[in-house]
């Protein structure tokens, strides 16, 4: 199963190598990490997507724990929380398919955020399912280029 | 406050945490630091290699309880640390290291004698720092003393550039300081202890497993109220030996691989196992799904990333050793385990820790002969392999902090500087090395920093001519191709050397007993059982440091063995 943790650390010199080190050191695969500054100029918040069980999970949540910099970890998975991944595809759209790609946009709510003569360059922002499906229809057309941000979540104010 | 340089305030954070001894060697990139300490009351030990001085800071501090504190410069200074600190991680001792940078302008440039030591040692530290800014020089000092003394111990690595030790700060030395993503727990849960005591309660075949941690926490007097009030028997791991007297006869000596075949047994059988500050090493659990099949596992450990980590647990509880055993103590209500000692006395007095005890000179004989002439009293250091286990085996341990050894890392080569540096800390105490003829070779050069500082330590060397440990695991496990364990082969020995010792060349490669003199220590040869105790009272009544080079059967193994991987049920040797 894939977690989605929230780590909450000092916005030190060197802190990305750490976490990141500690991850490989152990043996831990992340899927995607994403890491910025908060509200707290002093504080950065790192989202990382981690595939393993119940004990992996438990472990890297410790180790993460254990480092010095790291303030809070929470795992978004256990709670209610909102997810987006922000994608931008160049896909080939000659005269010819240019409408059909647009129309295909449209329905993802992409933008264009460029366009050439043969190609355009869409950012689609959502969850990794809507995302993905934005990325399977486009596959047709021709993805020349594709870049990815990975995942960032925050937790669901209480209701 | 009047400005004064880095270099300054890192002897000023020296006085004010109370370091008496400091371990190094200077370079281009912690002269200005040198400078300073010259002129301050700190002892400082000049080792002859950065190594060294990484071991006898941590020799240092598992003697005496304190920080260790070593210093080398940028570079390859740093670089040699590195086995010393990964060393201290991996047993937990607080240990600072101190390290030189190339000045932060050139950082990144492959400067002279430039290494990226914050990276290298980030994996081998509890915590580490590159220091950019003088004004943090007080500070990170404050915190790197605080993050290695306390929680679960470690070593912490300050890497500071050459400008920053001679840039002014007027930034005064905290007194108190506090960091918000470090707050051990040292208070261990009540309703989680509760359970510990109902699960003692309730249990008839209980065991007590002490690690590393009850000396850490200085649990001892806890562990040992736990235990003899319970009437529950007590084995501990390579790093809890001294936690509990051996001479009690509720002690099952050390667990594991090479652990006393009743200690197995009786985790085997436990219905209740009661771990304190251990981590469940895989040299303790041999193969994990056999282990312990039968008991509920209680885990009390600082570090709550070492519960649950190899062993699933039933009752965890994080939090310092004392702290939470008398919390445990207040609410302690014994078990029956008459028939359970019994039982564990009958395989105490049926698989005893043996050796054949024939006139050959047999290093199982040597170590007994130290213990009885130190009356076990003395500072034990070891380095790795047959004379690490031999040592755990068969000298009697009875106060924490006298068994100073690798176990997690097991580094050949730490035995002689641990030693110098509890000799540094504890001047009034014997120091005894037990070494084998390979391992003391990867230190042999800080015999000069024991003889020049008057550091008297006893190198007491098995000496068998082979690494002996591998040659065991070849001699059991590869077919007894001892592929180059030999350390007196030779390109004048037969190509096909069946090792029956009859067409060995007459030599010893070094002499050790040369070597020591070399050196300017006193060196001794013993190669007759007989001419054993007399020498070791000769060593110990002698006033400087002393090698005995005690040249022992060849081809003795360590027993019992549980094979790598195997259950501890399933044990090789042992008995007489």
């Amino acid at each position: 199963m894939k977690h989605t943790i929230s780590v909450l650390v000092e916005n030190h010199f060197g802190v990305l190598a750490r976490v990141s080190s500690m991850f490989s050191a152990r043996g831990y695969n992340i899927d995607s990490l994403c890491v910025g500054e908060t509200e707290d100029p002093a504080v950065s918040r790192m989202t990382v997507v981690v595939p393993g069980d119940d004990r992996v999970l438990e472990q890297i949540e410790k180790q993460l724990n254990k480092l010095i910099e790291v303030i809070e970890i929470v795992d978004l998975t256990q709670e209610d929380y909102v997810e987006r991944e922000l994608v931008m595809v160049k896909v080939s759209a000659t005269n010819s398919v240019r409408t059909e790609v647009l129309e295909v946009a449209n329905i993802f709510r992409a933008k264009v955020v460029d366009l050439a003569k043969d190609a355009i360059v869409v950012e689609v922002t959502g969850t990794e399912g809507k995302v993905q499906a934005f990325i399977d229809m486009m596959r047709p057309f021709g993805i020349r280029e594709l870049v990815r941000t990975g995942r960032i979540a925050i937790a669901r104010s209480p209701k | 406050m009047k400005p004064r340089s880095g270099a300054k305030v890192i002897i000023e954070s020296f006085v004010q945490e109370a370091v008496d001894a400091v371990f190094g060697i200077p370079g281009g990139a912690v002269i200005d630091i040198f400078d300073e300490l010259n002129k301050s009351p700190v002892n400082f030990y000049l080792t002859r290699h950065e190594q060294g001085a990484a071991h006898a800071a941590d020799g240092y501090a598992r003697a005496t309880g304190k920080v260790g504190v070593c210093i080398a410069t940028s570079g390859p200074g740093a670089t040699n640390l590195v086995t010393g600190l990964a060393t201290a991680n991996m047993d937990s001792v607080p240990v600072v290291a101190l390290t030189g940078q190339v000045p932060t302008s050139m950082i990144g440039n492959d400067a002279f004698q430039e290494a990226y030591t914050s990276g290298i040692t980030r994996s081998i530290t509890k915590h580490n720092y590159l220091v950019k800014d003088v004004n943090d020089l007080p500070r990170i000092l404050k915190e790197a003393f605080l993050i290695a003394a306390t929680g679960r111990p470690g070593p912490v690595a300050i890497d500071i550039p050459k400008d920053v030790q001679q840039a002014l700060t007027s930034v005064p030395y905290p007194k108190e300081i506090e960091i918000r993503g470090y707050k051990p727990t040292v208070k261990g849960h009540l309703r989680q202890i509760r359970q510990v005591a109902d699960a003692i309660k309730k249990a008839k075949k209980p065991v007590i497993l002490a690690g590393g941690g009850v000396i850490a926490s200085g649990a001892h007097k806890e562990l040992h109220e736990l235990a003899t009030r319970a009437r529950i028997p007590v084995t501990t791991t390579l790093m809890g030996l001294g936690t509990f007297p051996e001479t009690d006869p509720l002690a099952l000596k050390m667990l594991g691989m090479h652990g006393t075949a009743y200690a197995n047994y009786a985790m085997v059988e436990a219905d209740l196992i009661i771990s304190v500050g251990a981590r469940f090493d895989d040299r303790i659990t041999g193969k994990l799904s056999e282990f312990a099949v039968n008991a509920d596992i209680v885990h009390i450990d600082i570090d709550p990333t070492s519960i649950g980590k190899s062993v699933p647990v039933d009752i965890p509880v994080v939090g310092d050793a004392r702290a939470v055993l008398r919390e445990l103590l207040k609410i302690l209500e014994p078990p029956r385990t008459a028939a359970w000692l019994k039982k564990i006395a009958k395989w105490k007095k049926e698989q005893p820790l043996a050796y054949k005890d024939d006139d050959a000179l047999r290093p199982q004989y040597v170590i007994e002969q130290v213990c009885a002439l130190t009356k076990g009293d003395a500072v034990i250091t070891t380095e790795v392999g047959q004379n690490q286990m031999w040592a755990a085996q068969f000298y009697t341990y009875t106060k924490p902090r006298t068994f100073l050894s690798s176990g997690g890392l097991g580094t050949m080569g730490y035995g002689l500087p641990a030693a110098i540096g509890a000799q540094a800390g504890l001047p009034g105490a014997t120091v005894v090395d037990i070494a084998g003829d390979g391992s003391i070779q990867m230190n042999i050069q800080e015999l000069a920093t024991a003889c020049l500082n008057d550091l008297p330590v006893k190198v007491m060397i098995l000496n068998n001519g082979y690494l002996g440990m591998v040659r065991q695991w070849q001699e059991l496990f590869y077919a007894e191709n001892y592929s180059f364990t030999c350390l007196r082969r030779g390109k004048d020995c037969p190509e096909d050397c069946d090792h029956s010792f009859e067409n060995c060349p007459k030599r010893a490669i070094p002499d050790f007993v040369k070597l020591a003199e070399a050196y300017g220590a006193v060196g001794i040869r013993v190669t007759k059982k007989k001419d054993v105790v007399p020498a070791i009272k000769k060593a110990l009544a002698t006033k400087k440091p002393v090698i005995v080079d005690f040249i022992v059967e060849r081809e003795e193994n360590v027993y019992p063995m549980v094979p790598s991987g195997g259950s501890l049920k399933h044990m090789m040797g042992g008995m007489a």
